[in-house]
C-alpha cells in the first residue's frame, strides 16, 4: 500500500516539476497533542534577548545536520537561527554548531568547554540520546554524562535545552531508546532544563500524516521539511521558556 | 532432618499456566514497536510488566519440577537436566537471533532516507559479521528485545546451587539471593554487553524473582499462607497499586505531573528495570497477592474453556515465547511495509494471539501423542518432563 501511495506520489511530483518552480508546499509543523510538559525559564537567553544579540550554540549528533553538499543549509540549527531572526525583530541571532555523528554524551560533555569557549552562547541546544542508545552504554553513565554536561554549560554562563532523539520507525526494533529517553525526561525536569521532545513531536507528524518518515528516499525534500518544522517549532519554545515569569 | 525437607506440591497450578501465557501475550504485544494495542499492557498502569511475571512463574515452575528430580534422584542427575534445559534455550536464541539478523539485512538493503543517517549506523555491524555472530554466541550482543532469554539462561546455570540450597534451608538460600541483588545494587555488579554497558536484565538483580517464585513453590507460599489473606496485607497491596497507577498516569497526561510532589519524584525515579528496581518488586508482589485473593488454587473457573488460549500457551512457554518474539518482529514488518493504521494494529495483535494459541494447542497434541503408552518400555520418569 505504501509503496503504491509512494509512487503515485512520485508520478505526480515529477509531472508537476517541469511546470512549478521548487516551492515546498506549506506544512502544518504544529500538531495538536504536542506541548512541552514542563517549561522551565531561561535567564540568559531573556537577558540575551533585551541585549539584543543573542547566541546560540547546537551541540549535536548526526540527526543534527543533513548530508550532501546542500545539507548543513537545510539542517534543524539554520532554521532555528532563520525563525528566531523572524520572530525577534532587531535581535542578532547567531548559531553556531558543534556536530560530531556517533558522539556519546559523555564525549559531548568532555568537548563543551572548547567550544563554549569558543563561541560564549547565551544558550545551548543539546541534542542527544540516539547514539548511547545504539551503543547501549550505561544508562547511568548516561545520565551522570547528561549532569556533568548541564553544570559545565551553566557554569560557562549558558542555558540549556534538551533535543531527545527522533522517532525512526523502521529502526525502532533496532534501537531501545526506551531508557534512555526516560533519564533524560527525568534529568531535564530534575534540573529545570527544557525539553524539546522531538520524538513525540515526529511521532505525532508519523501518525496525522504531516510527512511520511517510513519513505525509502534518497532525497532530501522530507528531511528538509522536517527539519524546518523542528526549527520553527524550536524557536517557539525558546521563546516561551525566555519569556516566562520566572526570568527576572 | 529428612523429616523437615519441604514438599513440593504434587498438582500442577493451572494458575501459573493461566498468568505465564498472559504474560507471554503481554510480552509480545509490548515487543511491536509503536503498537497501539500494547496500550493494555500491564507496563502502562504501574512499575512492573509481564516480564516480572514471567520470571516468577519460571522460577516458581523450574523448583516445581528440578525440586522434585533432585529429591528423588539427586544433585547431579537434576543439575545435569537443568543444564540441558539450559541448553535447549541457548539453541532456541540462537535460531531467533538467525530470523533478526534476516530482518536487519532487509532493512539495510532496502531502506535508505538521509532524515536517517544517524539510526543507519546501527546497521553497520553488518560490515563486521564475524565479531557481532561471536558476541551475539557469548551473549554479550543482544538485539532489542532479546535479553529475557539470555537471562533465563543464566538464571538456570546458577539455578542447581540454589535449590539444593533451597531444599536443605529455603530460607538461608532467599538470604544468598537477598544478599546477591544487594551486593549487585552496592557495587553496580552487571555481566557485560557489547558493544558497550551491560546486560539490559541484569541477572544479578533479577535472580531475586526467580529465588524467590521457586521458594514459594518449595512450600514458601504454604507458609505464607495465613499472611496472604490478612485484610492489612490485601489493603496495603491496593494502596500501592493505587499509588502506581497514578504515577503512571503522569507518564501519559504530562500536564499531571504538576501534583506529583517533589519528595516523591526524587524518592521513586529513576524507576530502574535494567536493575529491578525494589517499586517494581513490589508493584509485582502487590499484583500477585491481590490475584492469589481473587482466584485461590482450587477455582473451579480455572477449567472453563475461556481460559484455555492462555493456560495453553503458558505450558509451553518456551517455545511460545519464542514464538512471540519472531511473531513481533514479523509485526513491525508488517506495519512498516503493508500499513500503520490503527485497524491493521489491531488485527495484527489478535492475529498473532491466535497463532500463539494455535500453536501451542499442536504442542500440547504432540505432547500427548507421544506420551501414548509404548507397552515394551515404559518409562519410569518424572510425569511432567521439562519446565512448560
Amino acid at each position: 500500500m505504501r509503496r503504491i501511495q509512494l509512487l503515485v506520489a512520485l508520478i505526480v511530483l515529477a509531472g508537476a516539476e517541469g511546470a512549478l518552480p521548487a516551492v515546498a508546499k506549506p506544512v502544518q509543523c504544529r500538531v495538536p497533542g504536542f506541548e512541552a510538559e514542563r517549561i522551565f525559564p531561561l535567564p540568559r537567553v531573556a537577558r540575551a534577548i533585551e541585549a539584543k544579540r543573542l547566541s546560540i550554540l547546537v551541540i549535536g549528533n548526526g540527526s543534527s545536520l543533513l548530508p550532501g553538499p546542500t545539507g548543513k543549509d537545510v539542517s534543524y540549527p539554520v532554521r532555528l537561527q532563520a525563525a528566531l531572526s523572524k520572530l525577534l525583530p532587531g535581535v542578532v541571532v547567531t548559531v553556531a554548531t558543534d556536530v560530531v555523528p556517533r558522539r556519546i554524551a559523555i564525549d559531548a560533555a568532555k568537548a563543551m568547554p572548547k567550544a563554549l569557549a569558543a563561541t560564549k552562547p547565551a544558550l545551548v541546544v543539546w541534542q542527544t540520546g540516539t547514539v548511547d542508545a545504539m551503543q547501549s552504554t550505561d544508562p547511568d553513565q548516561f545520565s551522570r554524562a547528561l549532569e556533568k554536561g548541564i553544570n559545565i554549560i551553566r557554569a560557562a554562563g549558558a542555558d540549556v535545552i534538551f533535543i531527545n532523539a527522533q522517532y525512526s520507525p523502521r529502526t525502532e526494533s533496532m534501537i531501545a531508546l526506551g531508557i534512555y529517553a526516560e533519564n533524560m525526561r527525568w534529568i531535564a525536569m530534575q534540573h529545570e532544563v527544557p525539553l524539546f521532545d522531538r520524538f513525540r513531536l515526529m511521532q505525532l507528524w508519523s501518525d496525522v500524516g504531516t510527512f511520511d518518515l517510513y519513505s525509502a528516499t534518497k532525497k532530501l525534500d522530507m528531511a528538509e521539511g522536517v527539519h524546518d518544522c523542528i526549527g520553527q517549532l524550536l524557536a517557539d519554545l525558546v521563546l516561551e521558556a525566555a519569556r516566562m515569569p520566572g526570568n527576572k | 532432618m529428612a523429616t523437615s525437607l519441604p514438599q513440593p506440591l504434587t498438582e500442577r497450578d493451572l494458575r501459573l499456566d493461566l498468568f505465564r501465557g498472559i504474560a507471554l501475550w503481554l510480552i509480545f504485544l509490548g515487543h511491536i514497536p509503536s503498537n497501539t494495542v500494547s496500550w493494555i499492557t500491564i507496563r502502562n498502569y504501574g512499575f512492573s510488566d509481564a516480564t516480572e511475571i514471567f520470571v516468577f512463574i519460571s522460577g516458581y515452575s523450574a523448583a516445581f519440577v528440578y525440586g522434585r528430580a533432585m529429591q528423588s534422584a539427586g544433585f547431579v542427575i537434576a543439575a545435569a537436566r537443568v543444564l540441558k534445559r539450559a541448553w535447549q534455550i541457548y539453541v532456541a536464541h540462537v535460531f531467533l537471533f538467525a530470523i533478526y539478523l534476516a530482518e536487519i539485512a532487509y532493512v539495510a538493503k532496502n531502506f535508505d532516507n538521509p532524515l536517517y543517517t544517524e539510526e543507519m549506523g546501527v546497521l553497520d555491524f553488518m560490515k563486521n559479521p564475524d565479531v557481532t555472530i561471536l558476541q551475539a554466541l557469548m551473549l554479550k550482543f543482544k538485539p532489542v528485545n532479546m535479553d529475557v532469554l539470555p537471562l533465563y539462561i543464566v538464571l538456570l546455570i546458577w539455578f542447581a546451587p540454589i535449590l539444593w540450597l533451597l531444599l536443605r534451608s529455603p530460607t538461608l538460600a532467599l538470604l544468598v539471593s537477598a544478599a546477591i541483588y544487594a551486593v549487585m545494587w552496592m557495587f553496580n555488579l552487571n555481566l557485560p554487553g557489547y558493544p558497550s554497558g551491560g546486560w539490559v536484565f541484569n541477572p544479578f538483580a533479577w535472580q531475586l524473582l526467580f529465588v524467590l517464585g521457586a521458594w514459594c513453590a518449595l512450600g514458601g507460599a504454604q507458609r505464607l499462607g495465613r499472611w496472604l489473606n490478612s485484610p492489612v496485607l490485601i489493603g496495603c497491596a491496593v494502596l500501592y497499586l493505587v499509588f502506581a497507577f497514578l504515577i503512571a498516569l503522569t507518564w501519559y497526561i504530562p500536564r499531571l505531573a504538576v501534583y506529583v510532589p517533589a519528595f516523591v519524584g526524587e524518592a521513586i525515579y529513576p524507576i530502574d528495570k535494567t536493575n529491578l528496581d525494589v517499586l517494581r518488586i513490589l508493584h509485582f508482589l502487590s499484583l500477585a497477592v491481590i490475584t492469589v485473593y481473587f482466584v485461590p488454587r482450587n477455582w473451579p473457573r480455572l477449567k472453563h474453556p475461556v481460559f484455555w488460549p492462555a493456560i495453553v500457551c503458558g505450558q509451553h512457554s518456551l517455545e511460545i515465547f519464542c514464538l512471540g518474539v519472531f511473531l513481533s518482529f514479523a509485526g513491525h514488518f508488517v506495519f512498516t511495509e503493508v500499513s500503520n493504521r490503527v485497524l491493521t494494529h489491531f488485527v495484527v495483535s489478535l492475529a498473532g494471539i491466535v497463532i500463539m494459541v494455535g500453536a501451542a494447542a499442536l504442542l500440547s497434541w504432540y505432547k500427548r501423542v507421544e506420551r501414548q503408552p509404548r507397552p515394551p518400555s515404559k518409562q519410569p520418569g518424572f510425569a511432567e518432563g521439562d519446565v512448560r
